[in-house]
């Protein structure tokens, strides 16, 4: 997969915004020239997030190898269903179908569960997963609790949706620091809204 | 670096390269004693240590197959992995937060001191605190603890702010930035703390204390060290005496190799410690070496353990700065009038974003969850970590069926909460939100116990040999030329962090062992 890192500016690290000053990310968004593969999710990132004013274009897309684009649509939506979050962007829930694809491509016992699953989440919506109401989705994913493929989706979204560049921007995480010189200089006693400790249980840095 | 012939059997074999089978061999080396130091994992450095927690997991962790049972919360959330420890040269201390407390004099009485508790195997320490003070001198000093030897505390960070305001306003009188071994200025070679945020990914500056760049490069200066990592100890072998005489091991390639030794001194932490003595049985040992016994594996402690999280209405972007930045140790003191014995500690605990949505409320989902994360940068968190009962049926055993990749028998961790653990946790859990709530705390998240990082007890110093496994040198009472050098050596869990006193008595055991060698006694 041919991956573009978004080149957005990185904001200044003296001003503090309620999220923290983020990192660059590196967003895992394909051009859509390249695209070949089995099935292609797409989206906009909302122009109120704070993803849209890191990325160069707000459109996304995200090829599956195995998956066809109706079940990456499903497996997206059910992550929303498990991890709804309105701050998170659907590109955040595509790298979910992404993973999931991944692990598809390896392992066709794998792919069974997951092509099995989203028919199981089809039939049980009445038709289209996808396309229920909230509430039904709700319904159908809770039905499915005890399910291998629930356990498999709900466990892929704790890495997929929090382990990426999008999730760290959108919740105020800056990952790595040591390449920054840590915080040492970068706000590591910056709350102003509690008094600082005295010297003797919190001494003043030693550089 | 030397390196030492299989056949040369006048060399001391260490297993285990963490805070005691690294500070032993070093100790050792110091002595002119050639050590051959057995190492299962790979070795790294600061410059390979990585920034991101899933990446990091994957490069230091103990991720070999372990099995669980037993009514604790890890074995419902993380079946095959019941310890959080490290498989690399360093072991734990690559992971470890750099806590560093000595017991207190009662709790090397915990028998004596809290009396007979249903259900619990409680004894006292054959060894007093006075007895191990210089001990703890010479690894304060060795490892550069603030608040010891003139070295300033830490610089609190956001997180412990918001821990001294809150600990303050409920009246606690003991809450600071802990003594840690963590340079709060240059020293022994290493610079001061850049409050990196990833002290448990293995430390990128080298400030906080680890044997992979302290202890071991001091020993291969010595000229005395064979270091060998990915060299994974199966077997420990010995003669019709009855003394062991060789460690059999695999080597990177998965090849059998078998190092003679004069001394064998395991290192493995408290699950692969045991397990290796029982992988050890021979017809003249049918339950294990120095198991006559029968304690090796049992009274396996892991601390009464949980974490309080709790968010408010501004920043506080705890994941800033050193990892455990502050203490409150008012809680620790044994009083019985809470409800019950021993005490536990309150320290500051922070986790990245990846981490969090793992370990805040494990296998939940829905809105409840998903609101406490969009709450990430406003969190401030503890740990909660206190004594636990030691108890028989707590125990570390040979799977009948789960194999490793060379087909030896996994270890099995079973383990259930002794009804004073689970009251602790639950005044723990209550102290630690009022400390929150106290400076405006919108919501608090206990948060269950994640795998074991402090594993204590299988195989324990007692003065009978049919109380335990080791005296108080930790010598097998069996074997006289088998020791064992880590936390699995404690009797009791007493309520604070462990290595600090592992170190200490690994210490006393070079002491020990090179004044038997020089005696001819082993």
């Amino acid at each position: 997969m041919k991956v573009i890192p978004i080149v957005g500016t990185t904001p200044d690290t003296g001003a503090c915004a309620e999220h923290g000053p983020v990192r660059k990310p590196d967003l895992p968004l394909t051009r859509r020239d390249f695209l070949r593969g089995s099935g292609i999710l797409t989206g906009t990132i909302a122009a109120s997030s704070v993803l849209a004013t890191l990325a160069p274009s707000r459109t996304w897309a995200v090829e599956l190898k195995t998956l066809t684009q109706p079940e990456g649509d499903a497996l997206m939506k059910m992550g929303r269903v498990l991890y709804p979050s309105a701050k998170l962007q659907d590109a955040v829930y595509a790298l979910l179908a992404k993973d999931l694809d991944a692990d598809a491509a390896k392992s066709p016992d794998t792919l069974k569960m997951l092509r099995e699953g989203v028919a199981a989440l089809d039939t049980a919506a009445g038709g289209s997963f996808a396309g229920a109401s909230t509430a039904k989705q709700l319904e159908v994913v809770k039905s499915m609790e005890k399910t291998p493929f629930f356990a498999a989706v709900r466990g892929k979204c704790i890495t997929s949706l929090y382990d990426n560049d999008m999730a760290y921007a959108t919740f105020g995480y800056e990952g790595a620091s040591y390449d920054k010189g840590g915080y040492i200089m970068r706000g590591f006693q910056d709350v102003k809204w509690l008094p600082d400790p005295p010297n003797a249980a919190s001494p003043a840095s030693g550089r | 670096m030397p390196s030492f012939d299989m056949n040369d059997n006048s060399v001391v074999v260490v297993v285990g390269s963490g805070a005691g089978g690294g500070t032993l061999a070093n100790e050792l080396c110091q002595k002119g004693v050639k050590v051959v130091l057995l190492e299962a994992g790979a070795r790294q450095s600061p410059a390979t240590f990585v920034n991101d927690e899933w990446k990091s997991f994957g490069q230091i962790a103990w991720l070999d197959a372990r099995t669980t049972s037993g009514t604790w919360r890890v074995a419902q959330d993380f079946s095959g992995l019941p310890a959080w420890i490290c498989k690399t040269v360093g072991g734990s201390t690559t992971h470890w937060a750099g806590a560093s407390l000595r017991l207190r004099d009662y709790e090397f009485k915990a028998r004596t001191t809290y009396g007979e508790i249903k259900g619990a195997t409680l004894l006292d320490w054959p060894l007093t605190l006075k007895e191990l003070e210089p001990y703890y001198a010479r690894a304060e000093n060795k490892m550069g603890v603030t608040r010891t030897n003139g070295i300033p505390g830490l610089p609190g960070n956001n997180n412990f702010k918001v821990m001294y305001a809150g600990a303050t306003k409920l009246g606690y009188k003991e809450c600071h930035t802990g003594r840690m071994a963590i340079n709060s200025r240059p020293r022994d070679g290493r610079g001061s703390c850049m409050q990196l945020g990833f002290c448990f990914q293995g430390c990128k500056s080298g400030a906080k204390w680890s044997t992979l760049y302290t202890e071991i490069p001091k020993a291969e200066k010595t000229g005395k060290l064979d270091l060998r990592p990915q060299s994974h100890a199966v077997k420990i072998e010995h003669n019709d005496a009855g003394k062991v005489t060789a460690v059999v091991y695999r080597d990177a390639k998965g090849t059998e190799q078998r190092q003679k030794a004069r001394a064998v001194c395991v290192a493995g932490n408290s699950i692969e410690s045991p397990r290796l003595l029982l992988l050890s049985a021979s017809s003249k040992y049918p339950e294990g070496l120095a198991n006559s016994s029968g304690q090796v594996g049992r009274n396996y402690m892991r601390h009464m353990t949980g974490s309080v999280y709790a968010v408010f209405n501004e920043d506080v972007h705890m994941y800033r700065g050193t990892t455990m930045a502050g203490i409150i140790s008012d809680e620790a003191k044994n009083n019985p009038k809470r409800g019950f014995v021993g005490g536990y500690e309150m320290e500051t605990l922070s986790l990245g974003l990846p981490f969090m949505a793992a370990f805040l409320n494990p296998g939940a989902w829905g809105r409840p969850f998903t609101s406490a994360m969009e709450g990430y940068p406003r969190m401030a968190g503890m740990w909660l970590v206190g004594e636990d009962m030691p108890q028989e049926t707590n125990r570390i055993t040979l799977d009948p069926a789960a194999k490793d990749k060379f087909g030896m028998p996994v270890a099995s961790v079973h383990f259930d909460d002794h009804p004073n653990d689970v009251a602790m946790r639950a005044h723990a859990y209550k102290q630690g939100a009022a400390v929150y709530e106290a400076v405006g705390a919108t919501v608090t998240y206990p948060t269950p116990p994640y795998p074991s990082t402090h594993n204590l007890g299988t195989n324990r110093m007692s003065e009978k040999p049919k109380d335990g496994v080791v005296n108080k040198f930790g010598q097998t009472h069996d074997i006289k030329n088998l020791f064992i050098s880590d936390g699995s050596q404690f009797t009791s869990g007493a309520a604070c962090n462990p290595t600090l006193t592992i170190v200490s008595l690994a210490i006393r055991q070079a002491d020990t062992i090179a004044g038997m060698m020089q005696k001819k006694e082993i």
